[in-house]
């Protein structure tokens, strides 16, 4: 992590993320979700609080994007629920999160306009609108493209542009669904790198990843999901040096082993 | 009866000499079907724009009705205006008939479904690919409408221009309800008709190409301007 200046980064974050010192808890309470009379995820209990990355690992189809969608509420359980500080993430919970999607969904307007449409949903005030704007330009790596139209911006670009959007609401809980999956290593250093950085200064940080690479990077967790039940949770050390379930034992061996 | 060379050599003296009661007539038309249109855009855009993102009993049926009013025949609604305007109409008060008014109010009927059925394809589209995303900053549904007609403005200024397109080469309804009075409710589509009857060749053809050359050159504007601006903003 050389080039990228972390200190600069970490300085831009600040002046959009502040110094929390501690942070709510997500709680996940007996979570069904089905789909064509399968039921596709099945979470009897879960609860993440305080700082950290946690990094959601598991095979395709194992229910990886349905567990984030569910613990921001953009799908409704069809059992049980979510909650976040006490808030159902259906309803307020949901306004202390953000979420970063896989493909950048960005608003056809320019890389700032992008910017000030969300920190105006972050209710920022009009005072700090230019500031944090700048700051956040300088967190993408985008100064010199402000004026650029968003959609014409090359990939890891729009990834970051996203993830400067998402962090302009200054959320506590932020979730990224496999964000640098079509990235180059360029673009994925800098997105790990304003992650760690946003994770230390107090955001709880949940993704989905299917590079174990990225985990043993970033994670102080692993959650590992397969056949849409939760089969292993530990610190992203032991993990990597021998899961307790049988599942994550073959996954991981399964990337050894071709 | 003339020939096609000898009348359009008088439609051609017409235009370039810069006839004015040609001129009177042209700048009706566009002065009736812009406003129209203009109106019909301002409830049709928002409209279609609900009925992309609300969700309510009834909502399939209400877009397939709205799709369906989109072939509705100029003449009946110039009919049902007439009906409504007439002195005897529950309108009549108003003495609209027969008034540029009038036709503007039966060239909103006319060109509203078409703004409304297409709004609602260009909003439906950009709604799911917005509508998570919203949904996690805390919009939805009804409150997203705003946001979505501005991230869709390329695609509804096509919408406009299949209005303008229908409005300015319609006869039928601005017939009946304007009466084709001379100097007062004249457009370039009843004059056309008018003239032709009477074997007026050369005015009905200098209005005909007049209205061509309208319809194709604001057509090209227009999507040469959404054209350029929608690649520039990548859209």
């Amino acid at each position: 992590m050389r080039d990228i200046g972390h200190e600069f980064l970490a300085q831009s974050l600040s002046k959009v993320i502040p110094l929390r010192p501690f942070l709510p808890e997500l709680i996940v309470k007996g979570v069904q979700y089905r789909a064509s009379d399968q039921v596709q995820l099945d979470i009897p209990t879960l609860s993440i609080s305080g700082r950290g990355i946690s990094v959601i690992l598991g095979p395709n189809g194992a229910g990886k994007s349905l567990m984030i969608r569910l613990m921001h509420g953009l799908i409704s359980p069809d059992a049980g629920q979510v909650t976040y500080d006490d808030l159902t993430v259906s309803g307020k919970g949901r306004a202390r999160q953000a979420m970063v999607f896989q493909k950048p969904v960005l608003l056809r307007r320019s890389v700032s306009a992008n910017l000030k449409f969300a920190l105006k949903f972050g209710s920022t005030p009009k005072s700090e609108l230019e500031s944090k704007t700048n700051a956040l330009l300088e967190l993408s790596g985008l100064v010199g493209k402000k004026n650029q139209a968003a959609r014409s911006l090359s990939g890891g670009e729009e990834q970051c542009l996203a993830l400067a959007c998402a962090l302009a609401r200054s959320p506590k809980m932020l979730f990224l669904d496999e964000p640098t999956s079509s990235l180059d290593p360029n673009a994925t250093h800098r997105i790990e790198a304003i992650l760690h950085h946003a994770s230390v200064l107090g955001v709880r940080i949940v993704m989905v990843s299917h590079s174990m690479a990225q985990a043993e990077r970033l994670a102080d967790e692993v959650l590992f999901i397969a056949g849409g039940k939760l089969r292993d949770r530990a610190k992203s050390q032991d993990f990597f040096n021998g899961p307790t379930s049988v599942e994550a034992h073959t996954f991981l061996s399964g990337r050894l082993v071709p | 009866m003339t020939g096609f060379g000898d009348s359009l050599q008088l439609a051609m003296g017409l235009i370039l000499s810069g006839d004015e009661s040609l001129w009177a007539i042209v700048f009706l038309s566009l002065k009736v079907s812009l406003t129209a249109v203009a109106i019909a855009g301002l409830i049709g855009m928002p409209f279609g724009a609900f009925l992309a993102v609300a969700r309510f009993p009834g909502r399939g049926i209400l877009i397939v009705m709205v799709n369906a009013l989109m072939g509705l025949p100029p003449v009946v609604v110039g009919l049902s205006v007439y009906l409504m305007l007439s002195a005897s109409g529950p309108f009549g008060v108003l003495q609209l008939l027969y008034t540029p008014s009038a036709m503007i109010i039966a060239q909103v009927l006319l060109v509203l479904p078409i703004v409304a059925a297409l709004s609602r394809q260009v909003v439906e589209e950009l709604y799911g690919e917005y509508r998570e995303h919203f949904l996690s900053l805390g919009v939805a549904g009804v409150r997203t409408i705003p946001t979505l007609l501005w991230e869709g403005r390329f695609g509804l200024m096509t919408a406009l221009l299949a209005g303008v397109g229908r409005a300015i080469a319609e006869v039928g309804a601005v017939m009946i309800v304007g009466g084709n009075i001379n100097h007062v409710t004249r457009v370039m589509t009843t004059t056309i008709a008018l003239e032709t009857s009477k074997g007026d060749l050369g005015m009905a053809l200098a209005l005909g190409v007049v209205l061509i050359v309208l319809a194709i050159s604001i057509n090209a504007a227009m999507s040469f301007a959404a054209r350029s601006s929608a690649r520039y903003a990548y859209a």
